[in-house]
């Protein structure tokens, strides 16, 4: 009888917590219909049945952990086998009759990609989780050899990674020096809170950008003035069209866009090869849900209009707090954007989202003087001013580009007007 | 190249000239009589289907029990061929071992029921285990008799063949060398006039295999198969010339084929009726038996009383050997090399 | 420690276990008094005698099959065969009755004979003094074959081989009796049947050879080593029984194979090295398993030209290597 089994959630996530079961036993089952809410360290997310049929076994109960290809349910699909996952394949012996792997053992992706890929390196791929479109190939024709995965791995264990398996495994403490321990918890008075899987991967991958990427840090003032009237003027047309609201974070996600076209290096991941430059334009963007931080992404936001950026952007922040994203929503992103400004923030040195290149915080609009050359001389003026911090790795950049960069993006911001279509 | 003959008149005690006792001429009756009890009783569960394969010596028991007689159990070696039922048993090999090999039981001595049966040999009894591809076991023999003579052992190595074989490279390459070096072999030459179904005339350019033996500078000695004194004195003084360091000899017996070459042969197809008659009339066995019972070797009660024996012996073999276990394909990688018999 | 030939170490072999062993036979053509046509039995019959060192006639078939007679009656005879190119005569007796009668007899005979025989080309010996010939015995179950590289190895080798019960095919490459030199120690020491060995470590490819092959292989390694290839090479020493684990070990480390041998490509040994890979290691492969070998020509041709053709050398190797590395 089929098996629904464990999927991998998310790079580096070796195992899932379910949530919550959407069907019964005895239920009837659609293929790809969802049947269980699974949490990670990454995201949660709805499982959907590979097959269809009736449930007819429930084999982990809700708040279990289990480890990735587990068994969690059966469908009784009356004899249709689409396996979406089988079991994992046995290792090589070096017996002379060779152990194959169960059929389809493939089926565990390495991605989309389509280059010509060995048996060395679909294994590689395959055990360390890897997405071979992200990993540079130094063979022939553009190959990615074994020694390319290798590197990578190796980059990706000591550089920052965020595909290495998660501290799902080990303490968070042992990524760390070690801190003093704990004081124990006073019964009655103090509340120890256990860490969720979300929080733990969220320590995990702070610690691994900030011991890996040294951080440098840059701050531009941006005069929102001619950006502010445009959003007056067109905001409540455009929730009564759209249904939605149209906040600052659209435009300068399309500011960012703008300015990684022109400079590419920072639409990049750092790998110890070199700078890997990424031909899509995927901006994360930064939401607060309930136990934490996650960076759904859009993908080819270059080819997204203001409006486009926007919907998108909501829509992922909307199924974020719903804790409903799907993997492809927190995967391969190439440029981060955090809105630190709506708590009122006007400064702050986010860390960057390793292993990209460089992350962007849009701080608070705030009216303050300023000077304003005129024709007759320096004036005060009042302007809504809004300052944008970007942190870099600087492994990959210097100053001076990140410098251009943010130029940019406050060119692109101060150059909006109210004739600056949103569509 | 010599002919030899027993000589028997009424006067002279059978084989007393040769040294034999009556004991021992009713051993080697008994050898040949339960040797062709044997062989019969082979070919009847080939008919009736309880073993796929036969391939025998009827009509040449006389040639073998005669020649290796004079033989010492346990010191000299056997190389013999795939019709020397008789020869085996005479250098001790027992009816049940031999029905082992029909059966291909798995403690068949001969091979564990690996070869086809035919294949006899025995590690104990210093007969060397036989292969399909003919002649070969002539170097084996020669190569045998070379080690005693390096060491000096006074052992004798005794080989046979048929006719057909006898036109293989090895048997002349194995002659010659014993030649040069007068080992002590004696290559035993089984002429039952055909090769399967090739006539001798057609299978070696000269009627006398024995006269190849000039070529190899050793004596050539033609003998009736069908006299077992005749064969009996040929053997000894080949064995005699052997031990004591005179070289090699070559021994052609003439003997007759009694059945097709195997039980996938049908001679009919190329023997006339009265070729096959007159074949029988070479038969050893009956010969000899006139010849014991003119001399009161054997008589009407002792015949009887052996007859029952035979019977009773080949019955026995038959339902002991069949009852064994067969081979375990668990055990059928050992012993491809040595270590692999753990 | 004494500096050896390749054909002074097994001299030296021989001799020392005749006199260890004194049921050790000798025998073949012109191996007495001539002392083999390349001096490899030289001295011997002087020591030891013709009774154990002994000239056989014209008649390879007798040499082994007297050879098996004599094993099964308490001797221990170790058979030259003048030329691999001639071993054909035997060929029956070495495959139908050497290779089967330990099998055939369940165990109650045995055949402990080594047949040693030149082999290879490169020489100027043509068609009929230059063939390789193990494929034709690897393929047998109840052999074992035997190829020394090196003094060291020829004497710890054929030590092994002749104390070896089982029937072993000892092969000697012509062109190495007097090109290599090396140390062999005065010391009883063996090297064991069945042992591969890594005689230069390496990480980019791993090349697989043996004989005269291994010593090229060796120097095509240097080659690449220069432009960063990192190659290990494995002599094998003994093709059977085949050492996998060393073999399929080494390729699952650095994924790229290349298997030399100068006989003829087609079902050479080799071939069957290179299933093994494809069925053990196939995982852990990031390339295709090459084979750099001789030509599929009946023979290795006379003239230097031609015979330069068909031989494999360092160059050929290294060629093989560096398409490997780039794929």
């Amino acid at each position: 009888m089929p098996k629904v089994t464990m999927p991998q959630l998310g790079e580096s996530v070796s195992e899932g917590t379910i949530g919550k079961w959407l069907k019964q036993v005895g239920d009837h089952v659609d293929k790809y219909e969802a049947i269980v809410e699974v949490i990670t360290d990454k995201v949660n997310a709805e499982v959907p049945s590979p097959f269809a049929g009736t449930l007819t076994a429930i084999l982990v109960p809700e708040g279990e952990t289990v480890p990735n290809d587990t068994e969690i349910a059966e469908i009784d699909g009356g004899g249709e086998v689409v396996a979406a996952s089988a079991a994992p394949r046995a290792p090589v012996a070096l017996a002379p009759a060779a152990s194959f792997g169960p059929a389809g053992s493939d089926e565990r992706p390495v991605g989309d990609y389509e280059g010509r890929v060995t048996p060395a390196v679909r294994r590689l791929a395959r055990e360390h989780e890897i997405d071979l479109s992200l990993v540079p190939g130094t063979g022939h024709d553009g190959r990615v050899t074994r020694e390319d995965v290798l590197a990578y791995i190796e980059q990706r264990r000591t550089g920052p990674g965020a595909a290495t398996p998660t501290v799902s495994t080990a303490a968070p403490a042992s990524a760390a020096p070690a801190s003093a321990p704990a004081p124990a918890a006073r019964a009655g008075e103090d509340e120890l809170v256990p860490t969720t899987p979300m929080r733990r991967a969220i320590a995990a991958q702070m610690i691994r950008a900030k011991s890996t990427a040294p951080h440098a840090y840059t701050t531009v003032e941006v005069d929102m003035s001619g950006l502010v009237a445009l959003r007056d003027s067109v905001k409540a047309d455009y929730q009564a069209r759209e249904g939605i609201g149209l906040s600052f974070v659209p435009f300068v996600t399309k500011a960012v866009v703008e300015a990684l076209r022109k400079h590419p290096d920072l639409n990049a991941h750092w790998t110890d090869q070199g700078l890997l430059r990424r031909r899509h334009i995927n901006i994360g963007v930064a939401v607060a849900v309930d136990d934490g931080l996650i960076v759904p992404v859009v993908h080819d936001a270059d080819g997204l209009s203001i409006n486009g950026l926007n919907k998108a952007i909501v829509e992922l922040a909307g199924r974020a707090r719903a804790g409903k994203l799907r993997l492809e929503d927190i995967q391969g992103g190439t440029f981060t954007v955090n809105n630190t400004g709506w708590f009122g923030s006007v400064s702050s040195q986010p860390i960057v989202n390793v292993p990209e290149v460089a992350i962007l915080s849009m701080e608070a609009i705030v009216k303050r003087p300023v000077v304003l050359a005129t024709p007759g001389g320096d004036a005060i003026g009042i302007r809504p001013m809004m300052n944008i911090c970007t942190s870099f790795d600087h492994r990959a950049t210097d100053g001076a580009q990140i410098g251009r960069f943010v130029q940019d993006v406050r060119m692109w911001l101060e150059s909006v007007d109210v004739n600056t279509s949103v569509w | 190249m010599t002919t030899v003959k027993a000589s028997a008149t009424a006067e002279h005690l059978l084989g007393a000239d040769l040294g034999l006792t009556r004991d021992q001429l009713l051993d080697m009756y008994r050898l040949i009589a339960s040797t062709r009890a044997l062989d019969e009783r082979m070919w009847i569960l080939n008919r009736a289907g309880k073993v796929p394969f036969v391939i025998s010596g009827q009509g040449h028991e006389g040639a073998q029990v005669g020649v290796c007689y004079g033989l010492r159990h346990g010191h000299d070696w056997m190389v013999p061929y795939y019709r020397s039922v008789a020869a085996c048993l005479t250098f001790g090999m027992t009816a049940r071992e031999i029905m082992l090999a029909q059966f291909a039981r798995a403690n068949d001595p001969s091979s564990g029921g690996r070869q086809m049966p035919g294949h006899y040999g025995s590690a104990i009894h210093n007969i060397m285990s036989q292969s399909s591809p003919v002649a070969t076991q002539v170097l084996h023999a020669v190569g045998i008799a070379l080690a005693a003579k390096i060491r000096g052992t006074d052992q004798v190595a005794v080989t046979s063949l048929g006719e057909g074989s006898s036109n293989q490279g090895d048997f002349h390459e194995g002659l010659n060398f014993a030649g040069i070096h007068r080992l002590p072999v004696i290559v035993v030459v089984e002429n039952n006039g055909w090769a399967i179904s090739v006539p001798a005339s057609q299978e070696s350019a000269v009627e006398d295999i024995a006269s190849r033996a000039a070529g190899y500078n050793m004596p050539g000695v033609i003998v009736d198969g069908s006299d077992v004194l005749a064969c009996y004195r040929a053997g000894r003084e080949a064995i005699d010339r052997a031990r004591r360091g005179d070289g090699p000899t070559l021994i052609e017996a003439k003997v007759t084929r009694l059945t097709g070459h195997s039980s996938d042969d049908q001679q009919t197809k190329y023997r006339s009726a009265a070729e096959l008659e007159a074949g029988r009339g070479h038969d050893p066995l009956p010969r000899f038996r006139d010849q014991l019972r003119a001399v009161g070797v054997l008589d009407e009660a002792s015949e009887a009383h052996l007859t029952a024996e035979i019977k009773a012996l080949v019955e026995d073999a038959t339902d002991w050997a069949e009852a064994q276990p067969e081979p375990d394909p668990a055990t059928a990688r050992r012993h491809v090399y040595a270590e692999s018999e753990a | 420690m004494a500096i050896r030939t390749l054909v002074e170490s097994i001299r030296e072999t021989l001799a020392d276990e005749m006199r260890r062993d004194e049921t050790m036979i000798i025998l073949g053509e012109d191996v007495g008094p001539k002392g083999g046509v390349f001096l490899a039995t030289d001295g011997l019959w002087a020591e030891f005698g013709a009774d154990r060192v002994m000239d056989t006639p014209l008649s390879e078939s007798l040499i082994v099959g007297a050879s098996i007679g004599a094993a099964v009656n308490g001797l221990r005879p170790v058979p030259e065969i003048q030329f691999a190119d001639f071993i054909f005569p035997a060929f029956n007796q070495i495959v139908s009755e050497a290779a089967r009668l330990r099998y055939r007899s369940n165990g109650a005979f045995g055949c402990p004979i080594t047949i040693r025989t030149p082999y290879g080309g490169g020489v100027h010996g043509a068609l009929y003094h230059s063939q390789s010939v193990e494929a034709f015995f690897a393929h047998v179950p109840g052999l074992k074959i035997v190829v020394p590289s090196t003094p060291y190895d020829a004497r710890g080798l054929l030590r092994s081989s002749i104390r070896d019960p089982d029937p072993v095919i000892f092969l000697e490459h012509k062109k190495l009796y007097r090109s290599v030199r090396g140390e062999v120690p005065d010391t009883d020491y063996v090297v064991p049947l069945g042992r591969a060995q890594v005689t230069r470590p390496g990480n980019h490819v791993t090349v697989i050879a043996y004989g005269l092959m291994a010593h090229y292989s060796l120097e095509a390694a240097e080659l690449v080593a220069a432009e960063g290839i990192s190659v290990e090479v494995i002599d094998l020493r003994t093709l059977r029984p085949l050492d996998a684990e060393t073999v399929v070990g080494s390729v699952r480390k650095t994924g790229k194979c290349v298997i030399v041998y100068e006989d003829n490509r087609f079902g050479g040994y080799g071939a069957e090295v290179a299933a093994v890979l494809a069925e053990d290691a196939f995982e852990y492969l990031d390339g295709p398993i090459l084979r750099v070998t001789g030509p599929d020509v009946p023979g290795v041709p006379y003239s230097h030209t031609l015979e330069d053709w068909f031989m494999v050398d360092p160059d050929k190797i290294a060629d093989a290597i560096r398409r490997l590395a780039a794929y």
